[in-house]
């Protein structure tokens, strides 16, 4: 289980553009760095992120991104979003390993 | 004879001299306008501290939380979490983390927040005590030091303190490995100038456990001494080790008045 931050606004008002953030730690391991005893460590990175909305029993990819071995650990994505219903927000991280992370939010438009 | 005793008594004259410039500078408060000392913050750029800015962007925040966790978390044999003694650390906690490194009163030293907060396990909860610079240790270092953002840093004024103050002063201004470089030779006569890339801070303590966008991840003050330390090709103290208490000592002193910051981000 990985930490995340997650931040939506409170009660946006509806049709408005709102900012979505995730953060998630992770050390984003590259595969290209020594240990301390000269060996290469395995590469450990979250590989895809996404972001569904459901609501009203359908359910929409609003946003994902591909991650790459060049970036930094604990990896913060933001992006936006017209928030024209209430529903939910479903994040998703999976990546080496076998690493998976879901986290849902509950999105309340006014 | 007569000499020697002149120049002892001028000896004498110079460090009480020097000793009283130093209380000086130890009491002054970051509230008057007067104040010129910078805190790591005034020296990043304004994208690293948007970072710090907003709670929502700190990497840091990560481990807050897991420290929020780990604050109710019960441990060893009689089952007593941090709260179960201290309630809600909001309230409990405020301006702590502000007082350290602080006396303990059974050995009559200094200690670390980070070492009371391992006494605390020992004595009162029975439990395996954090090693230093883990996961769990930054965690609860960092929720602890969350409830003092803001406050000023206050060191406490015992004066059992003041001897190990003196001597952390003394440790700041001696030279050091192979570089042969003090503390004070970047911190204090070229603070603000370039060391490769980087700007050289102040070095005050203001926003320990902190975000190293270097290190990618969390560290507490005494990461970043050693990290000094090998820089100069010196070998660096033990973590918790008595000399260090004593050097976070001085700083602490150094930075009365300032803000803390914990736990914030740095380049």
């Amino acid at each position: 289980m990985a930490r995340t931050l997650i931040t939506v606004p409170p009660t946006p008002k509806i049709n408005t553009v709102i900012e979505i953030r995730a953060l998630i730690q992770h050390p984003m391991e590259t595969g290209f760095r020594p240990d301390g005893e000269g060996k290469l460590q395995p590469r450990n990175i979250i590989q895809r992120f996404e972001c569904r909305f459901s609501s009203g029993g359908r359910s929409d990819l609003i946003f994902s991104a591909e991650l790459f071995p060049a970036v930094s650990a604990n990896p913060y994505i933001a992006f936006n979003f017209r928030a024209t219903q209430s529903g939910t927000l479903s994040f998703l991280w999976t990546g080496d390993n076998g690493f998976t992370q879901a986290e849902s939010v509950a999105l309340v438009v006014v | 004879m007569r000499i020697a005793l002149a120049l002892m008594f001028l000896c004498l004259v110079t460090y009480t001299a020097n000793s009283a410039a130093a209380t000086e500078d130890l009491n002054t408060t970051g509230s008057n306008t007067t104040d010129k000392r910078k805190s790591g913050y005034d020296f990043m750029g304004a994208s690293t501290q948007a970072l710090q800015n907003d709670d929502s962007q700190n990497p840091a925040m990560l481990w807050v939380k897991d420290g929020e966790a780990l604050w109710n978390r019960e441990a060893g044999k009689d089952k007593k979490s941090c709260a179960s003694c201290h309630g809600a650390a909001p309230k409990s906690m405020r301006g702590v983390a502000a007082r350290y490194p602080a006396l303990e009163e059974k050995s009559g030293r200094p200690i670390s927040l980070q070492q009371r907060i391992n006494l605390c396990q020992k004595n009162h909860q029975h439990a395996a005590p954090f090693a230093p610079e883990t996961p769990e240790m930054l965690s609860i270092e960092s929720y602890v030091g969350l409830q003092s953002r803001g406050l000023a840093i206050t060191p406490s004024r015992d004066a059992k303190l003041a001897g190990f103050i003196q001597s952390g002063k003394a440790r700041f201004e001696q030279r050091i490995g192979q570089l042969d470089l003090s503390c004070a030779d970047c911190h204090d006569n070229y603070a603000g100038k370039k060391l490769g890339g980087a700007t050289i801070p102040e070095a005050h303590p203001t926003a320990y456990p902190l975000y190293r966008l270097e290190w990618q991840s969390l560290g507490g003050v005494e990461r970043r001494l050693r990290n000094c330390m090998s820089g100069v090709r010196a070998e660096p103290y033990a973590y918790g080790a008595p000399e260090f208490i004593e050097l976070e000592l001085y700083l602490a002193a150094r930075a009365a008045g300032m803000k803390v910051e914990t736990p914030g981000v740095r380049p």
